[in-house]
């Protein structure tokens, strides 16, 4: 079965590929069919790969196909392979089932769209390209995964071109990724010239011999894949990007921007763990600029109007967890986290689609409002993925993965306890912002335009979504909840073993207890604040400090306004003034000169031949007299 | 004798257009067409033969040679490789590309245009088959008056300027060559008691010391103003932007390219040690380029003058490919130069284009332009992202390789090099942003890609497409070449090492050398 | 051997010819004057080297005056032709008319 992994990443390629050369003069129907059944034939693919793996003797075994040898030049070669451990299983698995189940949402949602065809091409060209990110055994053939879901975001974020602010907030997505892009591109320049080659299992074999522990090539390079990592899953101080785009449909959101790509930071993180464990710094940094993160884009998520820029910013936190346990050496847990939060957010973007798709595309949440007994399964479902993202202690997938990563914050050596507060807080702040989008949205007087229920090609994937999001919880579940270890098995082979903890159940069990009570203080906050007395909430608002940090904290703490003055208008300004190009200034000078001269000399000729006359008779003496006395 | 055809067969055509009637000037197209066909089948026929066993066969697959000037020791040698070759296949197939593009947007005084098309397109040839330097010499002057004529007589509103900074800069770095190559007859000659432009002979005898130097730099200051290289590249956005579209695919596509190959065929076998002297410098200058170059091409409004300042940009990538002294780097040069000529061809054909429909080349009127001509905005999308080096596509093969080959040597050049791909991608995308999304500017009305346009443009995708993912065939073919100049830089390095002594320190013998003290300048 | 100028004598009156002849050119106007006095000029020139010819008995003094000669009625044909044309252009032959001639664009 594993023979056929080639498909998955083919069937979505051959898709695009239908669908940009005949696109708009095949039906609407096929479009559909075309768009959504090639990455079906994925998911099915995967499904039945998946099953052989994890059935297969050993299960869990690693597996590599070599597609074509892509370069091998001069002693460089990358070869087009594919690799297939436990890691890429659970990628692969999570980027086709939710991109089918969003491919097949997106048949309703973008059903008026003109351009519907072109939409289905560049969506099956992402999940090509994510599935190729992350299948690769190859840094440089992962690296072309990396810059063609880059790709894919920027032509879905300015999908709809006709509006200047999507195609400035695609630009933007684009070039602030690629700054992390072009510091990993050094990066595997860096790996290459101290391994001779790309192939990821080969340098994470040969890393451990050849570098010491905290060496400097070894923190150089995983420095410099983390600034890849960061520009990807847009964490600090990269993050800048992912409200603005945003500007996209949204199942691209849901897609892009909350379950696949976004995580391919955390993915290439975890594939070249040995690398970060090699720069103990380094790795030390990612629990920081995670757990920073956390807490910076979650206030950012507290105070939004707009739905979906809520969504983003919950995005860019919850990531910033993955980051916090991948700093800390808990591999698997950030991977589960990765799971489970492409589950429930990405359930919790399409239900903001069905929202806005009912309501006349409204995005602010304020303008909403009491949707729960007009569009029922959409909100029962939104409500599953808010309370998975809040983390609701016992029943939702959120629960046990960010728990996880909590434990591990607090009872990893590597890690402090200001790390594992920092999450604490980050937990509680999660609760308030996710239930308010909820309050806001579904509960309270029914404002807005209502239009009708979303189709039930939309409502499927939701409820899927919804049950996916509270099952994939139960396949780990911790020591003190019936120690089930489906997920860190799977991942076994690929990761080392977490280190030993030695605490007992009781502290465990504590510890699942603080931090299920700061979901549900935060619960509670957002029922009193946005609920039960919404007063209170515009009272703190209208307070002149309160309107201050809320202002603050609804600019994403001013990074953009950062950058905006310290790079790019400087940037601007600098071309700007060198439009004219001052090296041809120069080179017109000297043309200057030389016509200077001209006219100079030109004065001289008067017309009157005897002048001429002279002049040569002057200088046949002139030199005549110097031939004589030299 | 099949080599001569190659350059025959276009100079004919050329002189056939000449003296077609006036009344009948259209044939002058098909001429032209016929005359690249037959060079394709020539080339192909001879390539085909000699190309079957990459691993077996020598450097050279064809050559031939001819008594000119005996006396001077002046003869027609001509001879290919698997560099020519791939040169070669892109100078045909631009040049076809040239003659279509131009078939709407050239009405007057077809006949000659197309003389000077093919006559700049049989000094191209020429320049990538002669090895003798004196033919090279009169082949790189050839390609010169043409193009100087296509600039000025078809040119845009500013054409006269244009052409004569174009002819100024590059006659001037032709006499720079010129004076190289003289210096190096007289010095060789004197050397080895035999005064010859011959290429293999020169190559027996290898000129060190200042005089080598000196005679390196005039040869790199010749190539690097066609290449172009900072500081003398500012003839380029003129020529480029005033030059008609074939004259701006051929500029971009295949002159530039004869500097860089002049540097490959001539500077780095001719002058091993000096070029390892003067490595970092012209790296330098490479990468400032890179940066330099893109700045300029995002602050542009002219969008033949923005992709023109790209083209500054991108042969930085190939110019530090060239002197990073690594097999790796000069592969990837080598195929920077051909998806450059590929990308930056069709780029100029599009802007081309759009200035044939709209008149007009100045950015901030347009914009929107998706809504009209949807498959046009979606090719120049193609080429915008070969541009800023997206994997997949050629020009990321090129640009990667050039950098992993260069990091070993020049690493801090390589890291800024790399932030080059930064500024790609804000000019790449600022110029997809202006001209074809956002509101539709202005009442244009026009139509989308003809059957004409989307043959002539379709081939450039798939081909940039297709070395993006297998450029094995073209690694192959230049192989050779590649392997022959790091053999050469072997040998260097071993002589040194066994004499004790550092690397770059004047004198040194590879079979026999010349310092400047012995040479006394005299006449054959 | 008959008895043989002075070399001295021979150029003195060389140089005096060819000094009239140059105050001709630069004072004169009128065309005709001017190649008359060039004529003069040229024929100075060959008197010398007839004269040089002579003292060390040699032949190329009188080749050269041959070439002299047959290059003067070279150029008097074509002085007469432009002087010719002047006229029928300027209807004058004062050659400070043709000052209009000059590039203007100074």
């Amino acid at each position: 079965m594993c023979d056929l992994l080639w498909l998955i990443p083919a069937a979505p390629l051959v898709g695009f590929l239908i669908l940009i050369v005949l696109g708009s003069r095949i039906a609407r129907t096929a479009v559909s069919v075309i768009g959504v059944g090639s990455v079906g034939i994925s998911a099915v693919t995967a499904i039945l790969v998946g099953v052989d793996v994890i059935g297969g003797t050993p299960p869990g075994d690693a597996f590599s196909l070599l597609m074509w040898q892509w370069m091998n030049v001069a002693g460089f070669s990358a070869e087009a392979t594919l690799y297939l451990d436990g890691l890429s299983l659970v990628m692969m698995l999570v980027v086709t089932i939710v991109g089918f189940l969003i491919h097949l949402f997106s048949v309703g949602y973008m059903a008026d769209d003109e351009a519907f065809s072109r939409f289905f091409a560049y969506m099956n060209l992402f999940v090509s390209s994510m599935l190729i990110l992350v299948l690769s055994d190859n840094l440089l053939f992962l690296y072309l995964g990396w810059e063609g879901v880059g790709l894919c975001s920027y032509l879905l974020i300015g999908f709809w071109y006709r509006e200047p602010d999507n195609v400035a907030a695609a630009n933007k997505a684009f070039i602030v990724t690629r700054i992390g892009d072009t510091a990993m591109a050094i990066g595997l320049f860096l790996l290459f010239y101290s391994f001779d080659t790309l192939n990821i299992q080969a340098i994470l074999a040969a890393a451990p011999q050849q570098w010491q522990p905290g060496a400097t090539t070894a923190v150089l390079a995983a420095a410099l894949l983390l600034g890849g990592a960061l520009g990807k899953s847009a964490q600090l101080p990269l993050q800048t990007w992912l409200p603005d785009a945003m500007a996209g449909p949204t199942p691209v959101s849901a897609l892009i921007h909350a379950a696949t790509m976004v995580t391919a930071g955390v993915y290439l993180i975890a594939r070249t763990h040995v690398l970060f464990e090699l720069a103990p710094q380094v790795q030390f940094a990612v629990a920081v600029i995670g757990v920073l993160t956390v807490l910076v884009a979650g206030c950012s998520a507290l105070v939004q109007s707009d739905i979906k820029k809520a969504l983003a910013y919950s995005t860019i936190s919850q990531i910033g967890y993955m980051f916090l346990a991948l700093g800390i050496g808990a591999w698997s847990a950030a991977i589960f986290h990765l799971a489970t939060h492409a589950c429930f957010k990405s359930l919790l973007f399409l239900g903001a689609g069905a929202v806005m798709l009912s309501n006349h595309h409204e995005q602010n949440m304020f303008k909403l409002g009491g949707l729960r007994s007009r569009m029922p399964v959409t909100f029962v479902t939104f409500l599953v993925g808010a309370l998975s993202l809040a983390a609701l202690p016992l029943v939702t997938g959120g629960f046990y993965s960010k728990d996880l990563i909590l434990w591990y914050a607090w009872a990893s050596p590597v890690s402090t306890w200001w790390i594992w507060a920092g999450g604490l807080v980050g937990a509680l702040i999660t609760g308030v912002y996710a239930l308010r989008m909820v309050f806001l949205t579904f509960f309270g007087e029914a404002k807005g335009h209502f239009t009708g229920r979303p189709g039930l090609v939309m409502q499927i994937p939701l409820i899927i979504l919804a049950v996916l999001s509270v099952l994939i919880g139960f396949v780990q579940t911790p020591h003190s909840l019936g120690n089930i270890e489906l997920f860190s098995d799977l991942l076994r082979n690929v990761f080392p073993a977490p280190a030993e903890v030695s605490a007992t159940l009781s502290t465990e069990a504590l510890m699942q207890i603080i931090a299920g009570l700061a979901c549900l203080a935060g619960i509670a906050i957002a029922y009193i604040f946005f609920l039960r007395s919404p007063r209170w909430s515009s009272a703190v608002a209208e307070n002149p400090q309160g309107a201050l940090l809320h202002r603050f904290w609804f600019m994403g703490w001013g990074f953009d306004r950062l950058y905006d003055r310290t790079l790019v208008r400087p940037f601007v300004f600098v071309a700007r003034i060198n439009r004219r190009d001052v090296v041809d200034v120069v080179v017109t000078c000297i043309a200057l000169t030389t016509e200077a001269f001209h006219r100079a000399l030109s004065l001289g000729q008067t017309g009157k031949i005897r002048h001429y006359a002279v002049g040569m008779a002057i200088g046949a003496i002139i030199t005549i007299g110097i031939a004589v006395l030299l | 004798m099949t080599l001569e055809w190659l350059i025959i067969i276009p100079l004919a055509a050329a002189l056939v257009n000449l003296v077609v009637p006036r009344e009948q000037e259209g044939v002058a197209r098909w001429i032209s067409l016929a005359a690249l066909a037959a060079d394709l089948v020539v080339l192909l026929l001879i390539g085909g033969g000699n190309w079957s066993l990459p691993g077996e066969r020598g450097l050279w697959m064809v050559q031939s040679n001819h008594q000119w000037i005996p006396q001077l020791g002046i003869s027609l040698q001509f001879a290919m490789d698997g560099l020519s070759f791939v040169m070669l296949i892109l100078t045909v197939l631009l040049g076809v590309a040239s003659v279509v593009c131009s078939w709407t947007e050239i009405t007057e005084r077809v006949g000659f245009f197309h003389f000077n098309l093919m006559a700049v397109l049989s000094g191209i040839i020429g320049v990538f088959l002669s090895l003798d330097l004196f033919v090279f010499y009169f082949f790189w002057e050839l390609m010169l008056v043409p193009m100087y004529f296509l600039i000025a007589i078809w040119g845009h509103e500013n054409r006269k300027y244009a052409a004569t900074k174009f002819f100024v800069f590059t006659q001037a770095g032709g006499l720079l060559l010129l004076a190289g190559i003289v210096a190096l007859y007289f010095v060789h000659g004197n050397a080895s008691g035999q005064y010859t432009f011959n290429y293999f002979e020169i190559l027996q005898v290898q000129v060190t010391g200042r005089a080598g130097f000196f005679i390196m730099l005039a040869f790199i200051a010749g190539f690097a103003v066609k290449l172009p290289a900072i500081p003398v590249h500012t003839w380029l956005p003129d020529a480029h932007t005033e030059a008609p579209t074939a004259g701006s695919v051929i500029l971009a596509g295949l002159l530039l390219k004869t500097g860089a190959y002049g540097i490959i065929r001539f500077v780095l076998p001719l002058f091993p040690s000096s070029v390892a002297e003067i490595a970092w410098t012209v790296n330098l200058v490479a990468v400032v380029g890179i940066l330099y170059g893109a700045v300029l091409a995002f602050a542009q409004t002219d969008m033949k003058r923005l992709v023109a300042y790209t083209s500054v940009s991108h042969m930085g990538f190939v110019l530090l490919g060239l002197f990073s002294q690594s097999a790796m780097a000069l592969q990837g040069a080598v195929m920077q130069m051909l998806c450059h000529g590929i990308s930056t061809g069709a780029l100029f054909i599009l802007v081309g284009m759009l200035q044939e429909r709209t008149h007009t080349r100045d950015m901030t009127r347009l914009g929107g332009l998706w809504d009209l001509a949807p498959r046009m905005s979606g090719v120049a999308m193609v080429f915008a992202l070969a541009s800023l080096g997206l994997p997949g596509l050629g020009n990321f093969v090129g640009e990667f390789l050039v950098m992993v080959g260069a990091y070993k040597t020049f690493p801090w050049l390589v890291v800024a090099a790399a932030i080059g791909l930064v500024l790609a991608t804000i000019y790449a995308l600022d110029l997809m942003r202006r001209l074809f999304f956002g509101p539709l500017k202005g009442s244009w009305s026009f139509a989308d890609l003809s059957l004409r346009e989307a043959v002539l443009t379709i081939p450039f995708v798939v081909a940039i497409v297709a070395l993006g993912v297998f450029p094995g065939p073209v690694f192959r073919t230049v192989q050779p070449t590649v392997d022959s100049l790091a053999k050469a830089g072997k040998e260097l390095h071993q002589v040194q090492s066994s004499l004790g002594e550092p690397s770059g320190n004047g004198a040194v013998v590879v079979k026999q050398s010349i310092t400047s003290r012995e040479i006394r300048w005299r006449m054959p | 051997m008959i008895a043989s100028v002075p070399l001295e004598h021979s150029l003195l009156a060389a140089a005096v010819l060819f000094a009239l002849g140059l105050v001709g050119v630069l004072v004169r106007r009128n065309t005709v004057f001017v190649l008359m006095s060039i004529e003069i000029m040229l024929n100075a020139a060959g008197l010398a080297f007839v004269a040089a010819g002579a003292r060390w008995g040699q032949p190329d003094g009188q080749i050269m005056f041959i070439l002299i000669l047959s290059m003067a009625a070279a150029e008097v044909s074509v002085g007469l032709a432009l002087a010719f044309q002047f006229y029928r252009h300027f209807k004058s032959l004062d050659l400070d008319a043709g000052r209009t001639m000059r590039d203007w664009h100074v």
